[in-house]
């Protein structure tokens, strides 16, 4: 693992400012403890999260994204889950060495994350006006009540909600779920945080509207630098707003890179599969590809790949050791015994 | 082509909106699905597409006979479904199943999957504990689910798996018509393409016709052969789904459609529709679009008619 660390240092390198990831996962290993046994819902990631840039997250449902994402910030349920072993390091700080009151600090000020569904993050007895001076007062370094009230405003305007000194005094359940998004998206970023971890933020809206919202956010890092991790299901949404993507399978990443180069030349069996199952706008296909099987239990995972018994070009030590990570091209990672071979190209 | 099955014809569903502290008095009316028409083919895939609160699964239900109209027909094999009762309700039931959108809730976690799968044979048709047994074991195969999958509750399956009973228990009285609410929207990608073609060949089998009802038009674009856009209750667009998706004709389908995301980012499109949907409590008058289309006029404020533009297209649209 440290050897493909070591080549995303060496490809930073040439970049000369931007070689410092503004986030450095490392080996991060976060366990549920059930009834039925340790599940190994995040089991070994690592990734490099540059400044500025939007890192894609995207695996099936079950496949650990969520529990990646709840650990970074430390918020996994407790203590039916514990961060067992690894770094998260923002700016060079282990988020996990620190007390749990600096750790709010870091989430206040440093690390915000939308939501899939705007009604859980929003107060429904509070207007959004008075949720959004909160954040303005608390993390935002307003001094008094006008301050945060203009920040707030500030805010909305910023999120393009309409006419935002009247939106103050509406109630969420008054909102569109496109709207309230806007208003989640508008707290995330008031305090100009590092890093934005936005999980399925637009799997409640509307197709035109999460095109919109995908918009929105791309000009919100334009503005404030802040780099987004994506965490989403969808292979559309990745390619719409994600410079690099890596693909998750039963609590491990299979495949890591930029966008383009992975969707253009995917070199996991899973990564190809799940790209040619989506049925398509652009193509005539009478019987669409599928992946046979299910995922593996997380508490009952196969000693070698685990996408192995689902693979159709699995060989012998596929089933016996996990694979370590080829280098496709320039920061382009497979781990894959086979990527190397393209062995679909005879099929 | 095939023989109309099912013919909707003017169909109106108005909700009354209750206000007050008590909720007695009417405030307005929500004008859900607001004079549409179209037909299903037999052995066709007909698709309703659109976003949420355009009317789509309020027109599934009239269909089902789950909400009564409040204008205009619904006729199956040229029977209006509204006036039929006793034998002949039953007869309408058998023919017309659903499976919706989600397996969670729409499989009962205390029946066994036999007891789920042959319950509308049972309550639909007179049948013998032996017939129901063998037809549940048939159901179950045509699925691709093994008999020993019966004596399991639902909590056991995984979601395509589920999905797949849902069919099977809407398969079993053998109807011409089935209505499929979203049918694949909780289902993972991988596990939707298996659902999506067992769809397919199940209709290539048994001549099935479907009502899908969906707001991915990848889906619909898989499955149906013919499909309807509807917006704020109205359908704005209706035509093939080869020609819909090469030449769409209303400026909403094109939204729609460049709203779609390719997987691939070479074919991303950078246009972005503005604006909300109106609330079908306070929809516009004339066109609904009007409030968000890059090419509306002064005419817009009139409710266009839907006309032919082209071979069996039609588009409500002042353009045309």
């Amino acid at each position: 693992m440290s050897s493909d660390l070591d080549r995303g240092l060496d490809q930073g390198a040439d970049d000369a400012h931007a070689n410092t990831p503004v986030l450095r996962v490392v080996d991060l290993h976060t366990y549920l403890f059930t009834r039925w046994g340790t599940t190994r819902a995040v089991d070994g990631v690592s990734f490099d999260l540059q400044r500025g840039e939007t890192l894609g997250i995207v695996g099936e449902s079950g496949s650990g994204k969520s529990m990646l994402a709840l650990s970074l910030v430390r918020l996994t349920p407790e203590p039916a889950s514990k961060i067992l072993r690894g770094q998260v390091l923002l700016d060079g700080q282990n988020l996990l060495d620190m007390s749990e009151k600096e750790m709010r600090e870091v989430r206040g000020r440093d690390i915000s994350m939308i939501l899939q569904d705007p009604h859980q993050s929003l107060n429904p007895v509070f207007s959004v006006g008075n949720q959004l001076e909160e954040t303005m007062r608390i993390h935002g370094g307003a001094s008094n009540r006008a301050e945060a009230r203009r920040g707030a405003v500030e805010a909305l305007r910023q999120v393009h909600v309409p006419s935002p000194e009247q939106r103050m005094k509406s109630y969420p359940h008054e909102m569109s779920g496109g709207m309230k998004q806007r208003i989640v998206g508008a707290m995330a970023i008031a305090y100009r945080p590092k890093v934005l971890i936005a999980d399925e933020p637009t799997t409640a809206l509307d197709v035109t509207i999460q095109k919109q919202y995908l918009k929105l956010l791309k000009e919100l890092q334009a503005e404030t630098g802040v780099a987004i991790l994506l965490i989403t299901h969808d292979f559309g949404v990745v390619a719409e707003s994600c410079d690099r993507v890596a693909v998750m399978y039963a609590g491990r990443l299979v495949e890591q890179g930029p966008v383009e180069s992975v969707f253009d030349n995917p070199r996991h069996p899973y990564t190809r599969a799940l790209l040619s199952s989506r049925p398509r706008l652009d193509a005539d296909l009478r019987r669409l590809p599928f992946i046979d099987g299910q995922p593996p239990e997380l508490t009952d995972l196969p000693p070698g790949c685990r996408f192995a018994p689902r693979c159709g070009y699995a060989l012998e030590a596929c089933l016996e050791s996990y694979p370590g990570a080829v280098e496709i091209s320039r920061a382009h990672l497979a781990w894959c015994w086979r990527s190397e071979e393209e062995p679909w190209a005879n099929h | 082509m095939g023989q109309p099955l099912m013919q909707v014809t003017d169909l109106k569903k108005h909700f009354p909106v209750k206000v007050g502290s008590a909720g007695l008095r009417t405030g307005g009316m929500v004008r859900a699905v607001d004079g549409i028409s179209f037909s299903v083919d037999e052995g066709r895939t007909l698709a309703l597409v659109g976003e949420s609160g355009c009317g789509k699964t309020t027109t599934a239900r009239v269909v089902l006979r789950l909400y009564t109209p409040t204008e205009g027909s619904v006729e199956l094999n040229g029977r209006d479904i509204n006036e039929l009762e006793g034998a002949d309700l039953r007869w309408f039931r058998a023919n017309v199943q659903a499976v919706f959108q989600d397996p969670w809730s729409s499989l009962s976690p205390r029946m066994r999957v036999s007891g789920i799968v042959s319950e509308p044979l049972v309550v639909n048709r007179s049948v013998t504990k032996n017939e129901s047994r063998q037809e549940m074991m048939a159901a179950l195969e045509r699925v691709g689910l093994k008999s020993w999958h019966s004596e399991l509750f639902p909590h056991e399956f995984s979601g395509g798996q589920r999905q797949r009973i849902a069919l099977a228990a809407a398969l079993i009285t053998n109807p011409k018509l089935v209505v499929l609410d979203e049918p694949v929207s909780a289902l993972d990608v991988s596990v939707q393409a298996q659902v999506l073609n067992l769809l397919q060949d199940i209709q290539d089998e048994l001549g099935t016709s479907y009502l899908l009802i969906s707001h991915d038009l990848a889906t619909v674009r898989q499955v149906a052969d013919r499909v309807a856009v509807m917006y704020v209750g109205q359908i704005v667009e209706e035509a093939d789904a080869g020609t819909l998706f090469a030449d769409p004709k209303h400026p909403y389908t094109q939204a729609l459609i460049d709203s779609a995301l390719p997987i691939h980012p070479s074919q991303r499109r950078d246009v972005v529709v503005t604006g909300e949907t109106p609330s079908p409590l306070d929809a516009p008058s004339g066109c609904p679009f009007k409030t968000r289309c890059p090419f509306v006029m002064e005419i817009c404020d009139v409710m266009p008619e839907s006309r032919p533009v082209g071979a069996g297209h039609f588009a409500a649209c002042h353009l045309y």
